[in-house]
């Protein structure tokens, strides 16, 4: 069967909707994980034809309200189950809701895929309308044009350092499996999976650049957290330059996440000021602590936040260790105040520490030079994100995905064709990402570099 | 001056690999078939090295085997030794290769075309083929003319063939035959575009000039492993091949005269394939390179006529003497046969569509060298798939096409005419995206419905394939019940295989399926395991072992089938197509592909413009 596929089907950027298009077998199993209605009602409930208002979570965190329309196979556009989710506008409020989509069990359509799949499914005929079908073959011919224009550009010479690397293994294991009674040299496993892994390490550097790219254009999701009334509060005051939380010196005045857009230096942070991090018994504080706990684990960015006048305590302590991997910085406030704090112990523990006074404003130069720093957004050029769109990224993490395959079976001593196979794989997504056709890359490589013959 | 001679369904131009296998499935589907030979003693004739099989074209063998041709049965009666090819490199990759009795495996084949039901073998030239509307008719140098339905051309480098040897150059076919001069005029006059190929072959020396005292020795496989799924009795071994590397002096005399070579010196203008390199080609290419193997391998049991494989050459005849003679081994060979190369006419087969049929000439097919490929195997493969197709369009049937996921034919045929071949198109595992699929043990279950089908598989073959498949079911089934229980004896094993033991109790196929274990080693612990045919049990263990990998593969094949439904018109003028890029209304105009799958891999054909066609179509 066909992978279940999604996109956003309207145009980006503009207007106050954005249509959110999720097609095939899986696609009401999808649109359950991410949608929960108001009425309480589920999808796989739900009529063809018929809609429902509520929720887009990703995990546990709402991310909009939405409206999902259900239309059920064979009376659907694509002639297959169709959940469409149509939520608020704009390019951040769609992608996050497509990415959740896609980290449910979905996967990008392709350019003109859901078109493709209708027609297959012997859904357009003849009498569809013109204007419809026009619309569409303008979208082909975009993506034939921009197919063109990454072709001459950098993303095409950097994906074909990664690509050759790959073609080289592919091509050496294909010489030494076609050509057995030739003097090939073996393969070794070890330098196949050294080779494997800084082709890895090169698409993995790609990768972040889109992250970089998307923090500089979109924002990074970033949490300021730290236990009650360190002025978290205060700093996100100071950081968005206007009064959004409640700042009261009662610990736990600060229940819900409030989020605000801030530039900050060379980025853009998607900024959430959370309920102070403490074990509570109040239930509605409780519900805030834990969702800050969650939500550490997907953002970009931390900052955590300390009481320079104020002795490490237990809390300060379990906050530092969830920290863990996340991108973070300590943020040590009340620096007019005279310092308790064991500074020596959390410069251990966290790489980047700035100290500010988030009441007069203090320390912001340096808090915004430690984001930019942190984020690679300082010295980024912007020209360097060679992969710039949903697609092409998602064609990388499938090359990736394949490259992580080819390591395992190496790991696991399965035999070299199987190996092979995941190599030709990941090429071939290479090849997809720039648009190109495998033509015959591996066996070209195989007779230039290597001596076979009868 | 000519006369009629004969009305016939089938001609058959060429009895060599292709032609055989072209004129025995034509006659076998009952169609009254002509083959023309230009030499009634040349039928079957191995001109280059004397064995069949290898990577991938192992994997050839069986398939034609599979569907019913004769290639692999003729292969173990003429063997001399069997070796399976890259065992320890993963199933996808293994290959058999026979060494065969060259003069026997060309006798067996002329006489089974002698003895076989509506099949007239005929020596003649053919200089002139007629499309009359329904019909063609056949013209041999002598004048006869023939009224047939179909004609399969099959002219391997027979077709302007030409020999070059140093300076000196003749027209001639493959050792010494005389090559068919009038028929590519013919061709041409009907439309067809023709072009220069070249090949070669190494010389032949005698084996008692040899000093094998210092060569390394090739065994073959014990016990045999046959190609044909009906041959039944176990074969035996009778030679062993040996192994020697040229030097810095052999290297030296080729450089010294390069010059000399009909390659460098421009006397050939043929495209040389680029997987079979003349010994001179690969001293200029690889020229870091110090040494080059070569395998001396004996042309059959009743000849000292040894074929010294990886040495062919062009180079002139006395050069030819030095350079063999400073290889170890060789310093006193004794050349029979001096190594040549041979230009030759095959068509563009872009020309044709998926049953190797001329899409402009109804009736017209081609196979083998004529189509731009190279080697035996590949040949056999299209002659049999022209030869059936050509039978069933006289019987007035649907078309058989095996696509890219079924087997290597398939794919072979599909490479040739959708992406056409720029030099001599050769086998190879890596060709197919599908190759964990498309295994030389699994070809009967891939083909053999196929065959049936058609009518080339009798029903005791076809029920002893039954008969497998069941016992396989039913094994497949008891290894996915039985339950292994947590014993010291079997935790023994599985430690002493550095794997973790069990605690619980384990199913069977579980543990088969762990890349440190096999069905061999679980034997002791395996108490009601069936006797049957050991191959069954090799299969299993690799659908078992690689049944993740095999699942993603079907999953692909599951997509390009759908996309494969999708017909386009043969008449279609891409260029009238709104959107499609340039390069690929050009590119779709000349291939003009059956459906959306075959577009989709034609190079210069983006997705983008896939998009496109699947708009048109909807329309």
């Amino acid at each position: 069967m066909d992978k279940t596929i999604a996109a956003i089907s309207t145009p980006l950027g503009s207007g106050g909707i954005g249509v959110i298009r999720i097609s095939g077998s899986d696609a009401v199993a999808v649109a359950d994980k991410v949608f929960k209605s108001v009425s309480g009602k589920k999808i796989c409930e739900m009529k063809g034809y018929t809609a429902a208002f509520g929720k887009i979570y990703d995990n546990n965190d709402q991310i909009d309200e939405a409206v999902a329309t259900v239309f059920l196979s064979p009376h659907s556009y694509t002639g297959e189950d169709v959940v469409e989710l149509s939520c608020h506008g704009g390019s951040y409020i769609t992608n996050k809701v497509l990415t959740t989509v896609l980290n449910n069990g979905a996967v990008l359509a392709q350019a003109g895929e859901f078109t493709k799949r209708a027609f297959l499914n012997g859904k357009i005929d003849l009498t569809q309308s013109e204007a419809v079908m026009d619309i569409i073959s303008a979208k082909g011919r975009a993506a034939a044009r921009s197919a063109l224009s990454i072709k001459d550009g950098r993303l095409r010479s950097e994906i074909d350092e990664v690509k050759s690397i790959l073609v080289e293994n592919a091509a050496h294991l294909s010489a030494w499996a076609d050509y057995p009674e030739e003097d090939i040299p073996e393969v070794s496993g070890r330098n196949l999976l050294e080779s494997i892994s800084s082709a890895e390490e090169k698409l993995q550097k790609l990768l972040k650049g889109y992250e970089i790219g998307r923090a500089i254009k979109e924002g990074v999701d970033t949490l300021i957290i730290g236990k009650p009334n360190v002025g978290k509060s205060t700093l996100m005051n100071l950081l968005s330059g206007c009064e959004k939380s409640i700042v009261t010196n009662i610990p736990g005045t600060t229940r819900d996440i409030i989020q605000e857009t801030v530039v900050l230096g060379s980025a853009v942070l998607l900024l959430s000021d959370t309920a102070g991090l403490r074990d509570t018994d109040n239930p509605i504080e409780k519900i805030g602590v834990d969702l800050a706990k969650k939500r550490l684990k997907s953002c970009g960015l931390v900052l955590a936040v300390f009481d320079a006048s104020m002795p490490l305590d237990e809390n300060d302590h379990e906050m530092i260790e969830l920290l863990g991997d996340v991108p973070s910085i300590a943020v040590i406030n009340k620096s007019d105040l005279e310092t308790v704090i064991d500074i020596e112990y959390i410069k251990r523990k966290v790489d980047n520490i700035v100290f500010v006074s988030a009441a007069n404003g203090d320390g912001l130069e340096e808090l915004t030079n430690a984001v930019g720093e942190l984020l690679g957004t300082a010295q980024f050029d912007e020209n360097a994100a060679v992969i710039s769109t949903q697609r092409q990224r998602e064609c990388a993490v499938a090359a990736l995905e394949s490259m992580k395959e080819a390591v395992q079976a190496l790991e696991i001593g399965m035999t070299l064709d199987a190996v092979t196979v995941l190599l030709e794989e990941a090429i071939q997504s290479l090849l997809e990402l720039t648009g190109e056709r495998a033509t015959e890359v591996v066996v070209h490589n195989v007779f230039s570099k290597f001596c076979v013959g009868k | 001056m000519s006369y009629f001679r004969g009305k016939f369904d089938v001609a058959v131009i060429g009895a060599g690999h292709a032609g055989i296998e072209a004129a025995l499935a034509s006659a076998r589907l009952g169609c009254k078939t002509i083959v023309f030979t230009i030499n009634m003693d040349a039928v079957g004739n191995c001109p280059c090295n004397p064995s069949i099989g290898g990577t991938a074209k192992g994997h050839l063998v069986r398939e034609i085997d599979a569907l019913g041709g004769e290639m692999g049965k003729t292969a173990d009666e003429c063997m001399l030794q069997m070796r399976m090819l890259n065992r320890g490199k993963g199933p996808a990759v293994h290959s058999l290769r026979a060494q065969i009795d060259r003069r026997k495996y060309s006798e067996t084949m002329k006489h089974k075309l002698e003895l076989q039901e509506n099949l007239q073998l005929h020596q003649a030239e053919v200089t002139k083929l007629d499309e009359c509307g329904g019909f063609w008719r056949v013209t041999t140098r002598m004048g006869a003319e023939f009224e047939v339905g179909a004609v399969i051309i099959a002219t391997g480098t027979y077709l302007g063939g030409r020999i070059y040897i140093g300076e000196v150059s003749y027209e001639s076919g493959p050792d010494g035959i005389f090559p068919a001069t009038f028929l590519g005029e013919s061709l041409k006059n009907l439309g067809l575009s023709l072009r220069r190929f070249k090949t070669g072959t190494p010389a032949r020396v005698l084996k008692s000039s040899i000093d094998f005292s210092d060569l390394e020795k090739q065994e073959g496989d014990e016990p045999v492993i046959p190609f044909s799924y009906d041959t039944e009795e176990q074969l035996q071994n009778k030679v062993v091949c040996h192994i020697s590397w040229t030097n810095e002096e052999t290297k030296k005399i080729i450089l010294d005269n390069i010059h000399r070579s009909p390659l460098y010196s421009g006397m050939i203008h043929g495209v040389g394939p680029r997987y079979c390199p003349s010994l001179e080609d690969k001293i200029v290419r690889f020229s870091d390179k110090e040494r080059h193997q070569l395998f001396i391998e004996p042309c059959g049991e009743n000849t000292e006529e040894m074929y010294l494989q990886g040495m062919s050459s062009s180079l002139p005849e006395e050069v030819q003497l030095k350079f063999y003679h400073s290889i170890k081994g060789l310093e006193n060979a004794v050349v029979m046969r001096p190594a040549y190369a041979i230009e030759y006419d095959c068509v563009d087969p872009l020309q044709m569509n998926n049953t190797l049929e001329f899409i402009e000439h109804p009736g017209l097919y081609g196979a083998g060298q004529f189509n731009g490929s190279s080697g035996y195997e590949e040949a056999a493969a299209q002659g049999l798939v022209a030869g059936i197709n050509a039978a069933l369009k006289i019987k007035g049937k649907e078309p058989m096409i095996l696509d890219r996921a079924g087997s290597y034919i398939g794919t072979l045929i599909d490479d040739l005419v959708t992406k056409g071949a720029n030099d001599p198109y050769r086998m190879m595992t890596s060709r197919s995206e599908y190759r964990l699929i498309l295994r030389q043990d699994n070809a009967d279950e891939r083909l053999t419905p196929i065959g049936r089908e058609i009518g080339l598989i009798t029903d005791q073959r076809y029920n002893k394939f039954l008969k497998k498949q069941e016992l396989k079911a039913l094994e497949m089934n008891r290894i996915r019940k039985k339950v292994i229980a947590p014993t010291d004896r079997i935790n023994d094993i599985l430690v002493s295989r550095e794997t973790s033991p069990i605690t619980t109790g384990a199913k069977l196929v579980d543990l088969i399926k762990r890349p440190q274990l096999s069905y061999e080693i679980l034997k002791e612990i395996d108490d009601d395991r069936p006797d049957i045919d050991p191959n069954i049990f090799e299969q299993i263990e690799i659908e078992v072992k690689y049944e993740g990998y095999i699942k993603k593969q079907l999953a692909q094949v599951e997509q390009m089938r759908r996309m494969e439904k999708k017909l386009l018109p043969h008449d279609l003028d891409y260029k009238t197509i709104t959107g499609l890029r340039l390069e690929a209304q050009e590119k779709l105009n000349k291939i003009h592909p059956d459906n959306l799958g075959q577009a989709s891999r034609i190079s210069g054909v983006s997705p983008a413009d896939i998009s496109v066609l699947v708009i048109w179509l909807s329309k």
